[in-house]
């Protein structure tokens, strides 16, 4: 990245300092404890997690098997993320595009901190938001989308009238994740070689024809690994998904009725404060499951980014 | 495009060669723009339809019409091109949407709720109307403060350790991996975590309060500030650390008197990021911190109210009187929205005015 030299080793001096060596043991053991950390989370959440798998229908919402408990609630982190994904990627493709190459040099660094702005409004009141204003403004459209698009499965309705379906969920994750992609994809457009990009418009190549041939190969692999760290953050996003789905836990490709299939985060959020003995470990084994999915797709986005970087030679 | 003295077989009255293709007008686009918001507004109107159908239909038209105008007078890459232009500008139009009418939606219902009685005053004993945020408010304040005493020492030491210590060597490739996919835990897990990690030390099923949640906030946060402090660790130039070797300066005075004053302002910033990141977290405190209605000073025992919780059992469960709790919810999100940006306006000054100078 940087092409200022390492220093590693410690100055020529007859005695190694104590000084140095307490220093370098502190910043080590601060290193190792976010190790710990990590594999903390992975065995807190497997022993408080562990007694859920002998837990009865009782405790597991008339579930007879963890598994089929848990099931649900995965397909339905599973949905809303692609939705989001479906809705936010070409957004932020299009955003990343525009601020990269298409936006006065002046007004891109502006317009870059604006999409930022995005990302720092907190979950909750992107729930607010959601709840009390983008589901009612939806309602109209769903009840349209259920008169005249119902032979298509995903739009079977009923209708809901209160707009708390799982595509306004959708939505909403949509906006939440499009500043992530858009601030990876941006960076990597804008890192595209130079010369390629004035070769291809010197010979004659339309803007687009210049993009498309010389910037989005250069970039696809970290559009990909930024889509999929968006995948994680929708999966993992808690509060928004909480307010605004009105969640009975079926598992349906209904968009707009009223019956939505539940997230493991938002099902953690609704039934924590609640819940004791057997449901409290149930909730946090499907917190677990949560852990390792996400843990799966950011360990995979970020392989690609890396292995992205070797190739540049950064 | 040029020809030299042309062939004697060719017929003497060439057909005339044009160096320049016929161009749209520059402001085309606008135009477009322009006509199609207009015929839309003129159908909107007739048919009554509201504004997103009339945005909707007028971006179609645009599209429709930029491309057929373009195709009749360019040629079809050209069609293309300004086809995907459109696009792209009309992407990030839809982009900020949502951020505008967030923002509008919060300042028109909160900007009525603030005055000084919703400041100071808790919501203890509190039915129907009254009441105010004080104690989400102290919540808040002391849950971050935990969570930033917790990872900033933690996080600084981990990125001098990654930057000084470790550089290219396989453990520290390792620790910036596993830093960065630890920014993608979700911060419910965290929350989880805190909470599995506290019930076990205590032994109690059923344990609230408040420096579980700073825990599990510094879970969140630790991976921004090493990342953050590992950028502005390696902008130090090398020349400082080796002139303060040569005085005969031991290393680890070399990095706390050299190199940590010359990064101080950009690690600053990236702090002051990393709280404003997490300050609205919710899940996690509404598992380990728990609800209340009164002030709770005491980070170690008891629940504790945080302003994210706040708004989020204010507009859910909002009791007796529904409205009272619904526009203290707005009143709250509007609070939490302005210490954000604010935080975030307050990073990006500190950055401005301290920026190391470097060729980059």
């Amino acid at each position: 990245m940087s092409t200022t030299e390492q220093h590693t080793e410690s100055p020529r001096s007859g005695t190694r300092r104590l000084g140095d060596s307490v220093f370098a043991g502190t910043a080590f053991g601060a290193a190792f404890l976010i190790l710990v950390a990590l594999a903390g989370v992975a065995i807190f959440l497997i022993v408080q997690g562990a007694p859920a798998l002998g837990a009865g229908a009782d405790d597991l919402n008339g579930k007879g098997s963890f598994v089929s408990y848990v099931w649900p609630f995965v397909f339905g982190t599973l949905w809303a993320a692609v939705i989001a994904l479906v809705i936010a990627t070409p957004l932020a493709i299009g955003v990343a595009l525009a601020v990269s190459h298409y936006a006065p040099r002046r007004l891109a660094a502006p317009l870059g901190y604006l999409i930022d702005l995005l990302a720092a409004v907190p979950s909750v009141v992107y729930g607010l938001w959601g709840i009390g204003f983008l589901g009612p403004r939806l309602v109209p459209a769903y009840g349209w989308l259920a008169e005249h698009v119902s032979w298509l499965p995903l739009f079977a309705g009923p209708a809901s009238g209160t707009g708390r379906t799982i595509l306004t969920a959708g939505i909403v994750l949509a906006i939440m994740v499009l500043p992530i992609i858009t601030a990876i994809s941006r960076e990597i457009f804008a890192q595209a070689p130079r010369l390629n990009q004035e070769a291809a418009l010197a010979l004659g190549a339309t803007r687009w024809e210049m993009i498309r041939l010389s910037v989005l190969p250069y970039g696809r692999s970290g559009v990909v690994s930024a889509t999929m760290l968006g995948l994680g953050r929708a999966m993992g996003e808690t509060m928004a998904v909480a307010m605004v789905l009105s969640a009975s836990g079926v598992i349906t490709f209904n968009l707009i009725s009223s019956t939505n299939p539940s997230t493991i985060a938002a099902n953690i959020a609704l039934s924590f404060p609640d819940a004791t003995g057997l449901k409290v470990n149930a909730l946090v084994a499907t917190g677990l499951v949560l852990f390792v999915i996400t843990f799966l797709v950011n360990f995979a986005a970020r392989g690609i980014v890396s292995r992205a970087d070797a190739k540049v030679g950064r | 495009m040029t020809t030299t003295a042309p062939p004697p077989t060719t017929p003497p009255a060439t057909p005339h060669l044009p160096l320049r293709s016929a161009r749209l007008p520059r402001s085309a686009p606008a135009l477009v723009a322009v006509a199609s918001l207009a015929a839309a507004g003129v159908l909107a109107l007739l048919l009554g339809w509201g504004i997103i159908a009339w945005a909707v239909v007028a971006g179609l038209l645009h599209l429709v019409a930029i491309t057929v105008w373009s195709r009749a007078v360019e040629n079809p890459r050209a069609a293309t091109d300004r086809f995907v232009t459109s696009l792209i500008w009309m992407a990030l139009i839809i982009a900020f949407v949502p951020l505008v009418s967030l923002l509008y939606i919060v300042v028109e219902n909160g900007a009525g709720q603030i005055d000084g009685q919703f400041l100071t005053y808790s919501m203890r004993n509190v039915v129907g109307e009254g009441g105010g945020i004080y104690h989400s408010l102290v919540g808040t304040l002391l849950i971050t403060l935990g969570a930033t005493v917790i990872s900033v020492p933690i996080g600084l030491m981990t990125s001098i350790y990654l930057v000084e210590y470790g550089a290219r060597s396989k453990v520290a490739g390792w620790i910036r991996f596993l830093v960065d996919v630890m920014t993608g835990i979700p911060s419910i897990v965290a929350g989880l975590f805190a909470f599995a990690l506290f019930a076990l030390i205590f032994n109690d099923p059923g344990i609230h309060f408040g420096i579980g949640g700073s825990v599990a906030l510094s879970l969140l946060m630790i991976p921004i500030v090493v990342r953050s402090a590992e950028e502005m660790l390696k902008l130090v130039p090398g020349d400082l650390r080796e002139a303060s070797y040569a005085l005969g300066v031991p290393k680890w005075r070399t990095i706390v008197k050299v190199v940590i004053p010359t990064a101080l302002p950009g690690i600053i910033t990236g702090v002051t990021l990393a709280v404003s990141r997490v300050i609205g977290e919710t899940a996690p405190l509404l598992i380990i911190a728990g609800s209340t209605d009164s002030s709770n000073f005491n980070l170690f025992g008891g629940q504790m109210s945080t302003l994210p919780v706040f708004i989020y059992y204010s507009y859910t469960q909002p009791g007796l009187n529904p409205e009272f709790a619904q526009g203290r919810a707005w009143g709250a999100a509007l609070v939490l929205i302005v210490i954000v940006m604010l935080l975030n306006l307050l990073a990006r000054v500190l950055g401005k005015a301290f920026a190391p100078k470097t060729g980059r």
